[in-house]
């Protein structure tokens, strides 16, 4: 699927809720079942600091494709990092530098993308570009 | 005066009135304002002041000639006097409008700095500072090879005053220590301090960034030679503060920064300096948040110390208790002597968690690390989940916070 096919379908599934407690509580469960980053492997290398949470993002290359892993102390931020990985994990580089992500809005979560918020997510959003980028031009 | 009041019971319901924020929406919910130790509501009367400065009373003050800007100098003067009588200094001269308590402690670090500290000398700061109290002295320490000594902290959030009291020494400059912590609330033994400095002829700066709003300070009384605060954590305006110094230390010091209002006389050979105030407000002052700033002190004032006291222990009594009930619930900072901030924790979740469900409820609080990390680091906590409480809040916004943060944990865990 491209990642506007899994952005329309995340929508989609997102329209089911009827209140903020029901999306939450969805993002919630998403965040405590993604055991995204081995514990061994949080390095600071890996670390984006936001002011409130922080984020760990690696990357890989395979089969022209980019591969992300990602994880953070908060859950509710790992749940929405586990919905930007659904979205650009596993793409051709080059559709993840050229990505729109308006799935994030779309679904009412938006605030969690502001620049003010510094839960660490917008930098890790640019930092998967920049992988992206610099993965892109090894191949 | 304040001191005569002796109304020690607050009808709250007629001082939320008195706060139009208070009456709106977050969220869609009646707002639950638990964050005014961040920045507090400001009351009718302040907004008004406002108001009425900029429909009829503006001009630039301390130069025209004519009725409107000398009756704006009264004016932007008349808040001066306020703040003068609030903290008891002697003098208005004493008396320094800055852009906030953080400017006000940048411009002793500076001025004093520059004129006192010399290489191997030492200021000594506490372990609970906010970065305001301890980046501007790491700067000038920097740049004067001196060094910044940190008094140590007792598990509940306290100074040692033992650990104090070995690192004052020939060699201690200034002491900076803040009246009351924004992240813990503990209320620091400040008389104490100031006395034990003033042994050894150490002047002491006291950052009331969190008490001017809880608690009467007299400079007198305490003998503080510098006192800063915020005019809009005290229900005024934002972008005014107020640093009070002793003359002898202002009258000995050189300018902050240069421009007019703090110049005497300049030619392209030399400057003279203006008297105290003046020469330490270079450009046009923020004069409408001086007039408000005084009508939000002459409110704190009206409604009496004693009073706002006993209703803010009332609440903080209140509200630990019952937090407390939480299962997991763990408060950081428990201080014998305490302002009403309760910081929290909550087994299994993360603070950013918490404030970001308890926003979908209505409910205001603060979290992160408050701008305090090495105090963080000392807890070895990435940060909490903070409640702070003001004259207007009342025991249902407690009640509204207790059952927020049980669906809250709830939900998280």
């Amino acid at each position: 699927m491209t990642i506007n096919e899994i952005q329309d379908e995340i929508i989609d599934d997102f329209s089911y809720f009827d209140d903020w407690m029901d999306k939450y509580e969805y993002i919630i469960d998403l965040g405590k079942n993604l055991p995204l980053i081995d514990p061994a492997e949080k390095t600071n290398e890996k670390l984006i600091t936001g002011c409130q949470s922080r984020v760990w993002l690696g990357a890989n290359h395979k089969d022209g494709k980019v591969e992300f892993t990602a994880d953070s102390d908060a859950v509710i931020t790992k749940g929405i990092i586990g919905l930007l990985i659904q979205v650009m994990s596993n793409q051709p580089a080059k559709d993840i530098v050229e990505s729109d992500l308006y799935f994030i809005d779309k679904i009412g979560l938006k605030e969690h993308l502001s620049p003010t918020r510094s839960n660490g997510l917008l930098s890790m959003v640019k930092q998967m570009k920049m992988y992206a980028v610099a993965l892109n031009s090894i191949k | 005066m304040a001191d005569n009041n002796i109304n020690t019971s607050l009808d709250i319901e007629k001082v939320r009135a008195d706060f139009p924020l208070l009456q709106t929406e977050m969220r869609g919910k009646p707002i639950v304002f638990l964050d005014s130790a961040a920045s507090s509501q400001k009351p009718q009367i302040v907004i008004d002041a406002i108001s009425k400065y900029y429909n009829s009373q503006h001009a630039n003050v301390h130069r025209g000639v004519y009725e409107l800007s000398q009756n704006a100098t009264d004016a932007f003067e008349l808040g001066r006097e306020r703040v003068r009588s609030f903290l008891n200094a002697e003098s208005t001269d004493e008396v320094i409008f800055t852009r906030g308590c953080t400017e006000s402690i940048n411009l002793v670090a500076s001025c004093y700095g520059r004129k006192f500290l010399s290489e191997g000398d030492e200021v000594i700061i506490s372990a609970m500072e906010h970065h305001s109290n301890i980046v501007p002295w790491q700067m000038i320490c920097q740049e004067k090879g001196a060094t910044l000594k940190v008094v140590p902290l007792n598990e509940k959030g306290e100074i040692i005053m033992e650990e104090y009291k070995k690192l004052l020494s020939d060699k201690t400059k200034i002491v900076s220590i803040v009246h009351i912590s924004n992240s813990l609330g503990t209320i620091n033994p400040v008389k104490e301090i100031i006395d034990l400095a003033h042994e050894k002829d150490i002047p002491v700066l006291i950052d009331g960034a969190q008490a001017t709003l809880h608690s009467k300070v007299d400079v007198r009384d305490l003998d503080v030679d510098f006192y800063t605060f915020s005019s809009h954590k005290v229900y005024g305006p934002t972008g005014i503060g107020v640093l009070y110094g002793k003359r002898k230390w202002l009258d000995a010091m050189p300018p902050y920064q240069g421009g007019g209002e703090m110049i005497k006389t300049v030619s392209f050979e030399n400057t003279t300096y203006n008297e105290l105030p003046f020469k330490f407000e270079a450009g046009t002052p923020d004069i409408s948040g001086a007039i408000g700033l005084g009508i939000a002190l002459e409110y704190v004032k009206d409604l009496g110390f004693d009073a706002i006291a006993a209703h803010e222990s009332e609440i903080l009594t209140y509200a630990t208790e019952k937090l407390l009930a939480i299962d997991g619930l763990k408060i950081i900072g428990t201080a014998a002597n305490k302002a009403s901030v309760i910081s929290f924790l909550i087994e299994g979740t993360h603070p950013y968690d918490v404030g970001t469900l308890l926003d979908k409820m209505g409910i205001a609080v603060r979290t992160g690390h408050h701008c305090t990390q090495p105090l963080m680091d000392f807890y070895q906590i990435p940060g909490t989940v903070r409640a702070s409480f003001a004259v207007y809040s009342s025991k249902d916004d407690v009640d509204k916070l207790v059952a927020g943060v049980e669906r809250v944990a709830n939900m998280l865990r």
